[in-house]
């Protein structure tokens, strides 16, 4: 069952076809996916407010409903470490295409991962794994698995990926944690049941994990074309 | 039967191919149907299918499309047990109208069919309805392997393949246009026939949401299952937004979700046929580690490379498991043979020396499959060392798959092993093949 706020979100977003980011964030909030501490601000004031609160460094992504891949414009400003970088990147996100504020979030770290899903013509929805980050489709490492996944589907789709010594340890890097990971994993297999055929295909990428904890540090949510 | 559309003055007519194979080389009662009646070969041609004096369970149509609704509506209030419709014209020509008709009357009537736009069905030793003449058919013998084809091409290919490796078929339907009756209802169906050991599919795509059944049903039966799919490099042709839709392409979904379920994927004729000759005799999934046993270093080198690139294991095999090895070879090979896996057995080997090695490898866990690379133009292998290790691995138990070149002077030790429920391959790929097929036939 959806929760009536994602509900809500999903309705508010059809006009436009997909969610815009911090809605998405909230979104897998309410089904227990973790994501990181994060506000949508709307003027600098606030902004340099909220970042006070969560502390620096923070990470600044531009939020425009013409801007599906922020990366791709410069709209993702990582590591900010004080008021004045943050000034300076949020006078420059205001003259992007539509700019309609910024999220500010914590800095997250950890290895990145995607997870994905999609509703598959032949096989309904279906869950993705991979190899994260802006370089995902250069790689194009990833596992797929018919949802609802099973808490073993989540080793095993990390055992299919050629990269997965990454997430296993590796010289002096820490073995991600499974068990976060895995918990993630089937929260977010629950919420993609219960979206059922109102979607198109979802992102999380990057997700940071961690030995110590996973969180989808951005999702990008398309909505099913009839729903659009 | 009864075979709708007989000609009286086109012998090449595929009714008349059908009829003639039936009458002449089939253990059925066979009657020929056209509307215009008369006396076709000294039978009488009946004006239709309900015009049959005994009971029909079969009708073959092969009528024109447009007749086609009549001649069902014959059948359906003749009380028939069900058709195949060979005839063409339907969805794949444009007349996804005509086809929705006859489904909806079959439906209604709860009358089952095969088709439209199919070759139908080949029971080995009972019947078949291909229009193609017995004579140009390769024709397997009656074995354990179901097949269901969504191409009648694919499908009488496949049955030359299966016939090289002396596989045998169970049934063999192709579905064409599977205006009705769909993989899934195949699947069920010979996931219930005792005769059917592996049921192995060409499938070109499900419909939607049919592949989530598909996988689910085949997840649930206890018989391997084994998928060719084609059309794998369609995927990715739409404009797409996310990440995850671009790289979730359609056939790596397909071949995901059927790792996932334990459907062993096929990624060619030949790894088909490979894979539902080993599943016949060796039904359930092993982790997939291999002990090879050689007499050439060569052999053992490039079966090790085949398996490593399958993803199969090859392990150092323990040093009490050598010593047992070793204490039962014979003087003369002793101190020459590699027990390191692959185990060596060396061109001087004879036969107690094979059973020696398999009969370590068999009780070992240390391997929970053997792959024997037999090159009998070694001395001291007899004609007997086919059905002698046939023994030892029906001991155990432990999946036993064995190269041996398929020419006819050795025809004797492939017998041997055949006979006696041992698959052979007649290349160092294709016994690869056999022991990864069991790997693959456990979910991933």
């Amino acid at each position: 069952m959806l929760s009536a706020e994602a509900e809500k979100i999903i309705e508010a977003a059809r006009p436009r076809g997909w969610v815009l980011e911090p809605e998405a964030l909230r979104l897998l909030e309410t089904a227990g996916v973790p994501v990181p501490r994060f506000t949508w601000a709307r003027s600098l004031s606030e902004a340099l407010e909220v970042a006070a609160g969560i502390g620096y460094p923070v990470v600044a992504k531009v939020v425009s409903p013409q801007i599906m891949h922020k990366s791709d414009v410069q709209g993702v400003q990582p590591g900010i470490a004080n008021e004045g970088s943050l000034a300076e990147v949020y006078e420059r996100f205001t003259r992007l295409l539509g700019f309609e504020g910024v999220v500010i979030a914590e800095m997250l770290s950890g290895q990145e991962l995607i997870i994905g899903a999609k509703v598959d013509f032949q096989f309904g929805p279906v869950i993705l794994l991979g190899v994260g980050g802006t370089a995902v489709e250069i790689y194009k490492d990833t596992a797929t698995r018919m949802a609802p996944l099973q808490a073993a589907d989540v080793p095993s789709m990390l055992g299919c990926l050629r990269g997965h010594r990454l997430f296993t340890g590796h010289r002096g890097v820490a073995a991600v944690n499974l068990a976060q990971l895995t918990e993630m994993a089937l929260r977010f297999s629950d919420l993609v049941m219960a979206l059922g055929d109102r979607i198109d295909s979802i992102d999380l990428n990057p997700v940071f994990c961690s030995p110590q904890r996973c969180v989808v540090a951005d999702a990008r949510i398309v909505l099913a074309s009839d729903l659009k | 039967m009864a075979v709708a559309g007989v000609s009286l003055a086109n012998e090449r007519h595929p009714a008349n191919v059908i009829y003639n194979k039936i009458h002449l080389r089939y253990p059925v009662k066979v009657y020929p149907v056209n509307p215009k009646g008369g006396v076709f070969k000294r039978d009488r041609v009946y004006r239709g299918v309900d015009e049959i004096p005994g009971p029909v369970d079969l009708a073959v149509i092969a009528v024109r499309a447009d007749l086609v609704p009549e001649t069902l509506s014959q059948c359906i209030r003749k009380g028939a047990g069900g058709a195949v419709i060979i005839s063409g014209g339907f969805a794949e020509s444009g007349r996804a109208d005509l086809q929705e008709r006859i489904t909806a009357m079959a439906r209604e009537a709860n009358f089952p069919f095969i088709g439209p736009n199919c070759l139908g069905i080949y029971s080995p030793g009972q019947f078949d309805t291909f229009f193609l003449p017995g004579e140009r058919l390769v024709r397997p013998n009656p074995g354990n392997v179901g097949f269901v084809s969504q191409s009648g091409g694919v499908l009488v290919d496949q049955m030359v393949k299966f016939t090289e490796q002396g596989l045998g078929l169970s049934l063999a339907v192709s579905i064409g246009n599977k205006a009705l009756i769909r993989e899934i209802d195949l699947l069920r169906h010979l996931a219930a026939d005792p005769g059917t050991r592996v049921i192995a599919f060409y499938v070109e795509g499900f419909g939607r949401n049919e592949g989530r059944a598909f996988v689910e049903q085949a997840a649930a039966i206890k018989k391997p299952v084994v998928v060719l799919k084609a059309g794998k490099t369609a995927e990715g042709s739409r404009a797409v937004g996310s990440h995850t839709a671009s790289l979730a392409g359609d056939y790596r979904v397909f071949s995901d979700v059927l790792a996932q379920h334990g459907i062993v994927e096929a990624h060619s004729e030949f790894e088909l046929t490979c894979f539902c000759e080993s599943l016949s005799h060796y039904p359930r999934g092993i982790e997939g580690n291999v002990g090879v046993v050689t007499v050439s270093g060569g052999h053992g080198a490039i079966a090790c490379d085949i398996c490593a690139g399958l993803g199969l294991r090859v392990p150092r095999l323990s040093e009490a498991l050598k010593d047992e090895i070793r204490a039962n070879l014979s003087a003369n090979i002793r101190d020459i043979a590699s027990l390191e896996n692959p185990v060596d057995l060396t061109g001087s080997a004879v036969d107690e020396d094979f059973v020696a090695a398999l009969t370590a490898l068999s009780r070992t866990p240390e391997v929970d499959s053997v792959l024997l690379l037999l090159l009998p133009y070694s001395p001291g292998i007899s004609s007997d060392l086919g059905a002698r290790l046939s023994y030892v691995h029906q001991q155990d138990g432990k999946p036993l798959v064995a190269y041996v070149p398929h020419v006819e002077k050795y025809r004797i030790l492939i017998e041997g092993f055949e006979l006696n429920d041992v698959p052979v391959a007649s290349s160092i790929d294709g016994a690869a093949f056999m022991v990864e097929a069991m790997r693959r036939c456990r979910p991933c």
